[in-house]
């Protein structure tokens, strides 16, 4: 009994509640009629498109910078990247080695600026964070029109200049990593090996760090920074590390997001990424100065769980065709719960 | 003025447990008008619980309540809140200050029993909408603050004033409660500065004579012994003493809290710090640090010795380390063993082989959300790369959960930590025992110096002792030279070789260890003649 107890004290009553909920959409869901395997399917896929950017949360939780909502800048390094990679012909897989090579350095010197930033204005990094975001998307807006990209599957195919607001990955770099020893069981499931293995290898390089001396220190700036600078750490660079990580992990994480999902979003789409991630941190029992991977996977899945199953599940038993109000209902609705929970995981 | 009649509040045989853990057994005593009762006892000994029951606070009552039975003028009491207790007239002055830093201290004061007018405005809409009487809050205020002998400003801001105006502060907004008869003060004056502390306890004095029953909780006995009529010593939640003030020394008292013989004084040593080579040279320092500025220090500091550096609070004396490490805005110049140390920049001060314990200990000393085995390894790890395996010619470098657990539990042995494990979080440890930790950690650090600020700083008299003596020994040990920087003179007297008295941000003169106090005490008030000019 006291083994249960503990149990539920260290791994949370929202945690259990959210599981508790998604397993009973699980169970509702082959009495009205929806096929259990493709949801988790859907689910598997989901936590792989969306885990990296995640974990793009947990380096500047670790440094008190909080929560990383200027994710999208980190999106449009990855978007600057990706058409890049189209825009000088690379194919296959090659096509997203290269969009990884060539949005690094659009993360390193972006992160760099943005940890500046928000090295001067310690204490309401969030609030700068959010608006960084924001109007990073605003100007890139204009910069997709002007940029020089002429490549004939981006463009607009009237002018012949300005790239379009959806652009496919398809004979670029689609499913290079869902397809990547993936399998089938019966019909309807399929795993894409590929892509959790991608993902278990940078959840898997970001706890290394975290357990190498730089790491140390960044966990450590993050717990409280005076004593972090009485023991000689340079807490500005420190900090700058961080964001830098964590923009170049969400660059990482939407070219994921875009070879399994098909589909290149520019413009306003990078500008809502911030907050689904921000929840399902949270959601997975992360506070705003500590997190653990753990936390990045179990809040993955249980926020993408939940996404995939109520607005099919609703969808079926009212019989009307409401998925999108209802996933924006969910989403939103998770959002607002986690940022409540956030001050009861601080203290 | 003790009135011998039917006692204020009596407490019958008061026992309380959290949860298994008995923390009060059997306490009975009694109060009386005018009555300045000492309660003493070591940190844990069940002072502040003993005060929450009186003070009906919310924690008794979530944790299955308190055996015995509390009567307050004969009649027997059962308080369900704090608010039961206030009307009862139980006042109770707080170590934490509950203050609003942006209100005056008249606001402050009265809060929530401002004296109000009436108006048109509130003939519509009822009482809530009442102005403020500011004049008669000014008044009320200014004649709380009278009963306390000291002046202050009523219309300042709190956050604003110095602490020991604070601390005042909260005590005035207790007597302002007229129907204030018993007033529970926890260590009023240890943020106070000599001056201040003998104003607050002659105003102790005079409230009691005006008959109000008053519990004094002090770690400082001495002010007990002066100002206390009836002393309760308390040890492992039981009352082992209720004495006579009068008849009682510091040294009984320190024997029966601790229940050992305390040996506050470890035998005084002769050093011959002239002989050896100077280690540390400071020159014209000064540093910017709030409260504590320092305005042209020159120090040589011995291979070898340990020496104090004393002085009333404000004037500077912590300002020295904390400027020689680069916590704070500094100028001059620093040298160490020949070589010069670049100011503000903590890490060259730790790369030199120095380290620093700092006074705030929850502030900068710990990292209070981690792990006792983080605190102790981490300055060690980053700075001398030690508990760390080298991976690619150091390019990798991995944490060492073994050498670090070792580590700590090596420390947590020697200096007699007491803790669940080394896993237990820094904030989980009472005051002594995180300040043992904060020396552990300048400990691994291995340093050729260390700049040591109030390790005794509100800890209690046993722990004190054993602080003490872990950095005699481990002076004597490793050779390592210690700048200790404390308010205490006897401490200082107690372990240093020679004493340096700060005043006004400079350094007003240096004796040996064993000159009397008095002639620390002149130089403390000393103030000097020909005043220096402040460099740029």
């Amino acid at each position: 009994m006291t083994k249960i107890k503990q149990f539920i004290h260290s791994f949370g009553w929202p945690r259990i509640i959210i599981g508790l909920f998604l397993l009973s959409l699980f169970i509702i869901a082959p009495f009205v009629g929806i096929n259990v395997s493709t949801s988790l399917s859907d689910t598997i896929v989901r936590f792989g498109m969306n885990g990296i950017m995640v974990l793009a949360m947990v380096p500047m939780i670790h440094s008190g910078c909080g929560l990383n909502f200027g994710l999208p800048l980190g999106i449009i390094a990855g978007l600057l990247g990706g058409t890049l990679s189209i825009e000088f012909n690379f194919v296959g897989n090659v096509s997203f080695l290269m969009a990884i090579l060539l949005s690094t350095p659009f993360a390193v010197i972006l992160g760099w600026g943005y940890g500046k930033l928000l090295n001067r204005v310690k204490g309401s990094e969030m609030m700068i964070a959010t608006y960084v975001g924001f109007s990073s998307v605003a100007f890139m807006c204009i910069m997709w029109l002007l940029l020089p990209y002429n490549h004939p599957s981006m463009v607009w195919g009237y002018a012949g200049t300005g790239l379009r607001t959806t652009i496919s990955t398809e004979g670029y770099y689609w499913h290079v990593l869902s397809n990547f020893l993936k399998f089938g069981i019966g019909d309807h499931f399929t795993f894409p090996t590929g892509m959790i293995l991608f993902f278990a290898l940078i959840a898997f390089l970001m706890w290394a760090f975290l357990h190498t001396k730089k790491g140390t220190a960044m966990t450590a700036v993050g717990s409280n920074p005076v004593f972090a600078r009485a023991s000689g750490i340079n807490i500005d660079k420190i900090r700058t590390l961080s964001v830098i990580m964590s923009t170049w992990l969400g660059a990482i994480g939407i070219l994921v997001y875009q070879q399994s999902f098909g589909f290149i979003q520019l413009y306003m789409g990078p500008f809502y990424m911030a907050l689904p991630a921000v929840s399902a941190i949270l959601i997975g029992g992360a506070s705003v100065n500590k997190a653990t991977i753990l936390n990045v996977v179990v809040g993955t899945l249980l926020f993408q769980g939940i996404l995939t199953m109520t607005p099919s599940v609703m969808n079926s038993i009212i019989h009307t065709d409401m998925s999108e109000v209802i996933r924006i209902i969910v989403s939103n609705g998770m959002i607002l719960y986690a940022l409540t929970r956030k001050s009861e995981a601080t203290r | 003025m003790v009135d011998t009649s039917a006692p204020l509040l009596e407490m019958r045989n008061i026992s309380k447990d959290f949860f298994g853990n008995q923390v009060l057994t059997d306490v009975s005593f009694s109060l009386h008008k005018g009555e300045i009762l000492g309660l003493v006892g070591e940190n844990g000994a069940g002072k502040s619980t003993l005060m929450n029951i009186l003070f009906g606070m919310d924690v008794i009552q979530l944790t299955g309540g308190y055996e015995g039975e509390m009567l307050v003028d004969g009649k027997i009491v059962d308080y369900t809140s704090s608010f039961d207790a206030i009307a009862d007239g139980i006042g109770m002055v707080h170590q934490e200050f509950s203050l609003l830093p942006d209100f005056t201290v008249a606001e402050n004061i009265l809060l929530n029993r401002e004296p109000e007018k009436y108006s048109f405005i509130s003939e519509v809409f009822g009482e809530r909408l009442n102005s403020l009487d500011r004049n008669s809050m000014n008044e009320k205020s200014k004649k709380a603050i009278g009963k306390l002998g000291v002046a202050i400003n009523s219309s300042m801001l709190v956050g604003r004033m110095p602490v020991g105006h604070k601390q005042f502060t909260e005590i005035a907004r207790e007597l302002s409660k007229e129907s204030t008869r018993i007033l529970v003060l926890d260590e009023p004056t240890a943020v106070l500065t000599e001056q201040e502390a003998s104003i607050l306890l002659s105003a102790v004095r005079s409230l009691a004579n005006e008959g109000i029953a008053i519990i004094f909780i002090s770690h400082r006995l001495q002010e007990i012994i002066d100002v206390c009529d009836t002393v309760l010593i308390m040890r492992d939640g039981k009352i082992v003493k209720n004495e006579k003030a009068q008849d009682l020394t510091i040294a009984q008292i320190a024997r029966w809290m601790v229940g050992r013989e305390v040996t506050h004084h470890a035998d005084r040593r002769s050093f011959d710090y002239e002989h050896s080579s100077v280690m540390l040279s400071i020159k014209n320092l000064w540093v910017d640090m709030p409260g504590e500025t320092v305005r042209n220090v020159s120090l040589d500091v011995h291979k070898g010795e340990i020496i104090g550096i004393g002085g009333l609070a404000g004037q500077g004396k912590l300002g020295i380390p904390n400027g020689a490490m680069g916590l704070f805005t500094a100028g001059g110049s620093i040298t160490f063993e020949g070589k010069e140390i670049a100011l503000n920049e903590p890490r060259r001060f730790l790369d030199a082989g120095m380290a620093f314990v700092s006074e705030d200990r929850r502030g900068v000393g710990l990292l209070l959300d981690e792990s006792l085995d983080w605190n102790i390894s981490f300055a060690a790890m980053q700075v001398n790369d030690k508990f760390l395996k080298k991976y690619l010619n150091g390019m990798l470098m991995w944490r060492d959960e073994k050498q670090i657990q070792a580590v700590a539990q090596q420390y947590i042995d020697a200096l007699e930590i007491k803790c669940t494990s080394y896993r237990q979080k820094a904030k989980e440890l009472s005051g002594g025992n995180q300040q043992k930790i904060c020396l552990a950690k300048a400990f691994a650090l291995t340093p050729k110096l260390l700049f040591v600020s109030e390790p005794t700083r509100g800890i209690d008299i046993g722990a004190k002792s054993l602080v003490l003596q872990a950095l005699r020994d481990y002076n004597e040990k490793s050779g390592t030279t210690i700048v200790m920087i404390s308010s205490e003179l006897e401490e200082l007297r107690a372990i240093c070789d020679r004493i340096a008295i700060v005043t006004d941000g400079r350094i007003s003169g240096i004796l040996p260890a064993e000159t009397p106090s008095e002639d620390f005490g002149l130089l403390m008030v000393s103030k000097r003649g020909n005043t220096e000019e402040k460099p740029a």
